[in-house]
């Protein structure tokens, strides 16, 4: 059987990858937004690259779930951080790169075991700065009761880092009779939203431009598996998919879920929980909460004999204290995520492309 | 919250939507002149709410989609020089020209920087004495004043290194060029725009024209009561400029930054992406500041592209043409390949209708 990802030539990218998209012939910022074009490195470039390597279903989900040879299933996952400023309100790159990679595991059901932390620093990082990030990490990774099991440190020259980049890694375990994933999603599930939206993206934002907007916003950056496991303890398997809305926003959450588990989206609008502060930023930015970071939040679609329950759950402890139903999943439009707006009126919601971009006025 | 959910108030919505179908009897045609405005109309579904004989025309008021290819070529080119450090709103970066766009000027290593405001490429300017600081001044009257205030802060500032590519549009004679169309009954003006400009400048437009044009603002009670306002006129046989947006815009405008307008930019002829050179309807600088003006600063040769054939911005533009009635819209023309600028910026049409109108396509 012939291997149609082999290379005729390692230097020869573009004759065996599919076409690269034909708008840029090199990586630009909104290929790291989360949006559309994220999406088609991943498709376009990765995929077929690693072709039979890759792990079916790879690059789909935020973490791999692994039947262990022995019985039960291991869930595996990694993700960089990047973030500037460091520091910003409500956390840093340390809360972050704990929070996000534990939330990841969560988000297949899988309670968290250990981290591991990878620190690449630009030379010139003052080390006040980098023993406060540490210190945050390391608190935050406390406070979520997961172990920091191994690290790395390497150091790149000045002017090729941005201070510093942090990776971590974390493994978890999937209990058994748990399964969560888009596979899972049922025309007339309930669509249930942990909380408001927008406020790390803002919170970044406003320190990263110097602008204020009344009351400060901070991060809403948190750890999210014990939200999970209150959930799954109250809806079983009618827990059916969980997705952490981060880059890209709770649209682009939606939107990948909608395609992934071949189902239609329909939400209310004004059911969508957003800050003042947040709606402030946006309408001045230009921006669509919708499309907004969150770091702390999570989407579930839950079957609607279980959803009361899910919800009084999640209630019950701070990480899901907002938590509200938005809408359905339908068999209509499948793959298509449509808004009702305040006013009646119906929009279809899209993923941003790229990158959030200011606009002009 | 204050100022926003009291102009998205669904029971006020219906009223004024019982009240528009009430008053109507007949067809008329409406062009909202601001792309903000369309983005506002599409976003929440007000063309579907209004009554069959209510007509909304996408009028030229998106300053990305209306920059002329030219000058996206030049602040290309500008992008590319090495001692450059080219500014921008967000949203002009994603534009594409002849060849690519600013976001690829970037990754080939231009130093491209996206800004809030004209005044930090000003900061910016005095913090790297050695290096050549562009802004990339686009937009209508809106954005003008700020622009203005770099050029003059740069000025008094005594900055040699800071200079702006100017691409400034007007308003009014952009309804002029529209009108010959025949298609459009009524405007309402763009709230911003009359919030600098004041309103006095319509009253010799819609009295040439002999049309209504309602001062608008943008949030969904305030596109309803504008095109509510319109219809009335319309319904009445009068052709009177009316300020439906009287929390921003007060007939004479900003006086102080019309003052700084006066003082740093002059009329001019422009070229307009898609509909060609309109007499008289853009800024440049005054010839006191043409140490700032970056077209004379630098020399990047003859630039005069033409557009990809396929692309009817202009139509689309001119409100002769809806987005999806183009033979491109969302196959071979989408936000991620754009043929034409109204498929990129957050005001062009295009786009808005690509992002919330796929329901019955998709």
């Amino acid at each position: 059987m012939p291997e149609p990802h082999t290379p005729a030539s390692a230097d020869d990218v573009l004759a065996w990858t599919c076409p690269v998209p034909a708008a840029h012939d090199m990586v630009v910022m909104g290929h790291g937004g989360g949006g559309v074009l994220s999406a088609e490195l991943v498709e376009r470039i990765f995929l077929p690259a690693f072709g039979p390597a890759a792990l079916e279903g790879a690059g789909l989900t935020d973490a791999a779930v692994l039947p262990l040879p022995s019985g039960g299933r291991l869930a595996f996952s990694t993700d960089t951080y990047v973030v500037q400023p460091l520091e910003f309100p409500g956390g840093s790159i340390g809360e972050l790169a704990v929070h996000g990679t534990v939330n990841d595991l969560a988000m297949v059901g899988a309670m968290p075991l250990a981290l591991s932390t990878a620190f690449v620093l630009e030379e010139g990082l003052a080390l006040a700065t980098l023993a406060r990030i540490a210190h945050a990490l390391g608190r935050a990774a406390h406070a979520a009761g997961v172990p920091l099991a191994t690290g790395d440190t390497k150091v790149v020259e000045r002017g090729c880092g941005d201070g510093l980049y942090v990776n971590t890694a974390g493994i978890g375990v999937v209990a058994e009779g748990v399964d969560v994933g888009p596979h899972r999603a049922r025309p007339g599930d309930a669509v249930v939203l942990s909380g408001p939206v927008g406020e790390h993206g803002i919170a970044v934002l406003s320190r990263r431009e110097g602008l204020e907007f009344g009351t400060e916003l901070r991060s809403d950056t948190a750890a999210l598996h014990r939200l999970v496991a209150a959930m799954l303890a109250a809806g079983g398997q009618g827990v059916h998919v969980l997705r952490d809305p981060t880059r890209g926003g709770l649209a682009a959450s939606l939107c990948e879920l909608a395609a992934s588990g071949g189902v239609g989206v329909e939400f209310e609008e004004r059911a969508v929980p957003v800050p003042d502060a947040v709606r402030a930023a946006c309408g001045f930015l230009g921006l669509d909460p919708l499309h907004v970071a969150n770091e702390g939040k999570l989407v579930a679609f839950v079957a609607p004999e279980q959803v009361d329950a899910v919800v009084a759950a999640m209630r019950a402890i701070p990480e899901g204290a907002g938590a509200t139903v938005i809408g359905r999943l339908t068999e209509e439009h499948p793959g298509l995520v449509v808004a009702r707006t305040a006013l009646g009126a119906q929009r279809v919601v899209d993923r941003p492309l790229g990158e959030q971009l200011p606009r002009i006025c | 919250m204050k100022w926003l959910d009291e102009f998205a108030d669904p029971a006020a919505a219906k009223a004024l939507l019982a009240d528009i179908a009430a008053t109507v009897t007949r067809p008329w045609a409406v062009m909202e002149v601001c792309g903000g405005q369309t983005h506002s109309i599409i976003r929440n579904g007000i063309d579907q709410l209004l009554p069959a004989e209510v007509e909304l025309i996408h009028g030229p008021g998106c300053p990305v989609c209306v920059t002329p290819l030219a000058m996206i070529d030049r602040a290309l080119a500008l992008a590319g020089r090495p001692e450059v450090t080219l500014c921008s709103f967000g949203d002009m970066l994603r534009v594409p020209g002849s060849e690519g766009d600013l976001f690829a000027a970037k990754a080939a290593g231009g130093d491209v920087r996206v800004m809030y405001s004209p005044l930090d490429a000003v900061r910016l300017a005095e913090e790297q004495p050695d290096r050549e600081v562009v802004w990339f001044g686009v937009g209508f009257e809106t954005t003008a004043p700020a622009n203005a205030m770099a050029v003059h802060l740069a000025r008094e500032r005594g900055l040699r290194n800071f200079s702006m590519l100017v691409s400034h549009v007007l308003v009014p004679p952009a309804i002029d060029a529209v009108m010959p169309s025949g298609r459009i009954h009524g405007f309402l003006a763009a709230g911003h725009v009359c919030t600098v400009m004041g309103t006095a400048q319509y009253e010799p437009l819609a009295a040439r024209h002999r049309v209504p044009i309602v001062v608008t603002g943008f949030e969904p009670l305030d596109v309803l009561d504008g095109i509510r306002r319109c219809v009335r006129q319309l319904e009445a046989g009068r052709a009177e400029v009316e300020n439906a947006y009287p929390r921003a815009v007060r007939a004479d405008g900003n006086p102080a930054a019309r003052a700084m307008l006066a003082d740093v930019f002059e009329v001019c002829d422009r070229q307009w992406r898609g509909i060609g050179m309109i007499p008289a309807s853009g800024w440049r600088l005054r010839p006191a500041y043409a140490a700032f003006d970056a077209e004379l600063r630098f020399d990047v040769g003859t630039i005069d592209p033409s557009e990809p054939a396929r692309c009817r911005a202009g139509e689309v533009l001119q409100g002769l043409l809806k987005p999806d009635h183009c033979e491109c819209f969302g196959t071979e023309c989408t936000p991620r390949t754009p043929l034409g600028a109204p498929m990129v910026s957050a005001e062009g049409a295009c786009a808005a209708y690509f992002q919330y109108r796929r329901v019955g396509n998709a």
